[in-house]
């Protein structure tokens, strides 16, 4: 069972959607019991991270996800659940994310003409093999909409760049917990087969 | 590098996927939506708008329950416009499967809701629908279906509406709509000129040079819908004619291949 955390933000109706797609019995939770009995579990997220934050610490779901990652639990942060793993976010003043991966949320720079929100599709670039990317061709395009990037303090927790007026962490990889900045669940073939991947991990 | 979009519009009056001329909806294309986007979505289209254009407003529920049928099988980017007057209903459409809400007439009417949705679920779900309609010799805004023409210029509209949270701007012109030679290319490039959201070109696709001449306006993503519709695999078409042209469009991986 795969247990995507329902915090009252982000279309977690497509996610769901996919992972059925390939196979994969998700259920929507917002109990921290049920994700923790879960086999595999997904933070997905879309919007603010204060909110974000604030909505996960009212419910005590920011331990769980911790507990989560403590136990070796397959943990995919999808789109803001990639941030929300991360230590500390600039959006709209300072806060403190889950800490789980040290790194920080920064604004994406709008330098030479680019335009934020990054929206649209763009290709990524593995660091390294690993099984979520099985089957996958480097340089594949998957989707994005994103104003913030994940910047890692250790460049071994990036497992793929993406170029975007600079190059940043369009995925990050730590032992169980792993994140795409990108949202596979629109992302066509690439994506589908990434969480296939992800659910046999 | 981030890749030129190409969307498919489904234009939808009362549940059925209908042809679009200067804002008239006559020709029924597809009786039934879902088989139109089953294509979109295999044909290599990166992104698909869904817009009920129904006179009536009893038909957004059943619309909702149509974007429900259609997310079911749709594994690209899905927005969703047509009669969104609260966030009742902006929700509901997000819980159907939307991933982007596009309004048009609550940018004029209710801008506190705009702003709402958009401190809510963010600026990356809101795309602001501006219609362009050419009247004494200026380009003007419409609103609700082109019934109400505002006089206020595309570029002070554009600017408006992403001050107030938009995201995206889909551009579209009244008098280029289903008329075949391409979009309103002079009023496009001051759009694009004048914003930092990425705009979608849309309205009056024959050719798929008018796609070119999208980008080349400055528009991040080409959309068209009643050329899309006659083709088998004109959106896959369209693509390689712009690959070869050199734009630089989706790597679509073929994992399942």
């Amino acid at each position: 069972m795969v247990a995507i955390i329902d915090y009252g933000l982000g279309n977690l109706f497509s996610l769901a959607n996919a992972l059925e797609a390939v196979g994969g019995k998700p259920v929507l939770t917002s109990d921290p019991d049920a994700v923790l009995k879960a086999e595999r579990v997904i933070l997905p997220g879309v919007g603010a991270i204060a909110e974000a934050v604030q909505t996960l610490g009212a419910s005590g779901m920011d331990e769980t996800v911790r507990e989560v990652a403590r136990r070796g639990t397959p943990l995919l942060g999808v789109c803001l659940g990639m941030q929300l793993l991360c230590s500390r976010s600039t959006e709209d003043g300072e806060h403190e994310a889950l800490g789980i991966i040290p790194a920080d949320v920064l604004r994406l720079s709008e330098a030479g003409g680019l335009k934020v929100p990054h929206i649209g599709w763009n290709a990524i670039e593995p660091t390294r093999e690993h099984p979520l990317l099985g089957g996958l061709a480097p340089g594949s395009d998957v989707y994005f909409v994103h104003s913030y990037f994940v910047s890692c303090r250790n460049e071994a927790d990036v497992l793929a760049y993406t170029e975007y007026g600079a190059r940043f962490a369009s995925m990050i990889a730590r032992d169980n917990v792993m994140g795409a900045q990108f949202h596979p669940e629109k992302s066509q073939f690439v994506g589908l087969k990434m969480l296939e991947n992800f659910l046999e991990i | 590098m981030l890749k030129k979009r190409m969307i498919a519009v489904l234009i939808l009056r009362d549940g059925q996927v209908v042809q679009s001329v200067k804002f008239k909806h006559t020709n029924v294309i597809h009786y039934d939506p879902v088989h139109a986007m089953e294509a979109f979505n295999k044909w290599a289209v990166d992104e698909i708008v869904l817009l009920n254009v129904s006179r009536e407003e009893e038909t957004a529920a059943p619309f909702a329950d149509v974007m429900a049928r259609i997310s079911r099988h749709c594994f690209v980017p899905l927005s969703a416009g047509g009669w969104i007057k609260d966030e009742d209903y902006a929700q509901r459409l997000l819980r159907s499967g939307a991933d982007k809400l596009v309004l048009n007439t609550a940018f004029a009417d209710n801008p506190g809701l705009v702003q709402g949705l958009s401190r809510r679920f963010g600026r990356q779900c809101i795309v602001a629908s501006m219609d362009v309609k050419r009247e004494d010799g200026m380009s003007l805004i419409a609103v609700d279906r082109g019934r109400r023409v505002i006089r206020s210029r595309p570029v002070d509209w554009a600017r408006q509406c992403v001050e107030a949270g938009a995201g995206e701007i889909f551009f579209n012109s009244i008098d280029h709509d289903g008329a075949r030679r391409g979009y309103d290319l002079e009023t496009l490039r001051e759009v694009t000129g004048a914003v930092d959201v990425p705009v979608i070109a849309f309205g009056g696709v024959f050719t798929w040079d008018h796609l070119a001449e999208g980008y080349e306006a400055g528009a991040a993503a080409v959309a068209a819908a009643n050329i899309f519709h006659y083709k088998e695999q004109a959106t896959r078409a369209a693509k390689s004619y712009l690959a070869e042209r050199g734009y630089l469009v989706r790597n679509e991986g073929r994992a399942f291949g």
